[in-house]
């Protein structure tokens, strides 16, 4: 087995296969799995929000879903994946806590969700599986070799996709 | 000039940021020494601005299991102030006030996450109180929410709600020294940066 690449928050990573990553304690953050089922290469990003804003051009590119992901494929296609064989499988997007006076605290995580997915349509990339939403941390591992994304929780325990 | 970046503050700015998290800490380890009936001491604070990912590292690790409370700062002050508890400072803090033996720090009871809210509440009006009253600001606070998982998915929190331009955090570390164990927990205040700059220049600090 190759080496554990560890994602960080607004990172992200691509490699051919095989290769191992893991990002950590994903809260109303997502972390997305993309890998080609042919090829196998693939790669982890770990967004922390949904859109990059216009009025700051010099925002890192991997913090935003929909700056992330367009350039996660296009690092993907260059190590040889091809676009129509590209799925994905994301893990995240949590309402950590609930703020009980103001109802739309945490909304974050479903906005997180929507604008991976909206991002992902725009790549014409189908999402194979998710573990998205309630309110729970989530650490993810993802294989490229066997495309298997594993969940791990307090709350759920250990999930295999 | 205003504050646009966290990576802006100079060094004055952390000393006033530092001495603001010691009279904050300094009235919230009175109240929590109140509530428990005994004595609570209280180290410097240390105040860095750091990454998310170099703050869970000093929590223990991103997957370290933790209690965290958290408010909503408004009013004057816009932004965010956690209180995160290590499950043996949790646990201790439950024993003084419930009488429980050995709390599952990951499945709190609905009295158990009622008195951590009440903790909260309490240590953080006591600290956000103390800011307010030095630069002459009304900060008021909501109910706190109480949330046990990992640290690390607890921490993104405040950056995303309040769609940080960086990854960084303003870490406030006060360690809670009880007198009889040695059990520490930090307290972290997340300003907007509009109000960090509101709040520098209250207290009138040049930026």
């Amino acid at each position: 087995m190759s080496d554990l690449i560890t994602i960080n928050i607004s990172d992200m990573r691509v490699s051919p296969c095989p290769a191992a990553f893991v990002t950590y304690a994903l809260g109303s953050c997502i972390g997305i799995c993309l890998y080609d089922t042919v090829t196998r290469a693939g790669g982890l990003g770990h967004i922390l929000l949904p859109y990059y804003p216009s009025d700051n051009p010099n925002e890192q590119l991997y913090r935003y879903a929909d700056t992330c992901l367009p350039d996660m494929v296009r690092r993907m296609e260059q190590i040889g994946a091809v676009r129509q064989c590209i799925v994905a499988k994301i893990a995240g997007g949590a309402k950590m806590f609930e703020v009980a006076d103001d109802c739309a605290f945490g909304n974050i995580g479903a906005r997180n969700i929507a604008a991976v997915k909206e991002t992902l349509q725009k790549l014409q990339i189908r999402v194979v599986a998710e573990d998205t939403g309630l309110n729970y941390g989530r650490t993810v591992y993802f294989y490229t070799e066997t495309g298997e994304m594993i969940v791990k929780s307090f709350a759920k325990g250990t999930t295999v996709y | 000039m205003t504050i646009k970046d966290l990576g802006q503050l100079s060094e004055m700015h952390i000393d006033v940021l530092k001495e603001i998290g010691n009279i904050g800490a300094g009235n919230a380890a009175t109240s929590l020494a109140q509530m428990l009936g005994r004595k609570v001491e209280m180290t410097t604070p240390v105040v860095r601005v750091l990454d998310i990912a170099d703050a869970d590292r000093a929590l223990g690790g991103p997957e370290t299991p933790v209690v965290a409370i958290l408010v909503e700062l408004y009013g004057d002050i816009k932004g965010i102030m956690m209180f995160v508890l290590g499950n043996d400072f949790a646990k201790s803090l439950l024993k003084s006030l419930l009488g429980e033996e050995d709390v599952d720090c990951l499945h709190l009871s609905e009295m158990e996450s009622s008195a951590m809210s009440e903790i909260g509440n309490i240590m953080i009006g006591a600290y956000t109180a103390a800011i307010g009253s030095l630069a002459g600001l009304t900060i008021k606070i909501s109910v706190p929410a109480v949330t046990a998982d990992m640290v690390g998915s607890l921490l993104t929190v405040p950056a995303a709600e309040m769609g940080s331009v960086s990854d960084k955090i303003i870490f406030i570390e006060d360690d809670f020294i009880n007198a009889s164990d040695k059990i520490t927990s930090n307290m972290m205040l997340i300003p907007h940066l509009e109000s960090l700059n509101k709040l520098m220049n209250s207290l009138g600090i040049d930026l």
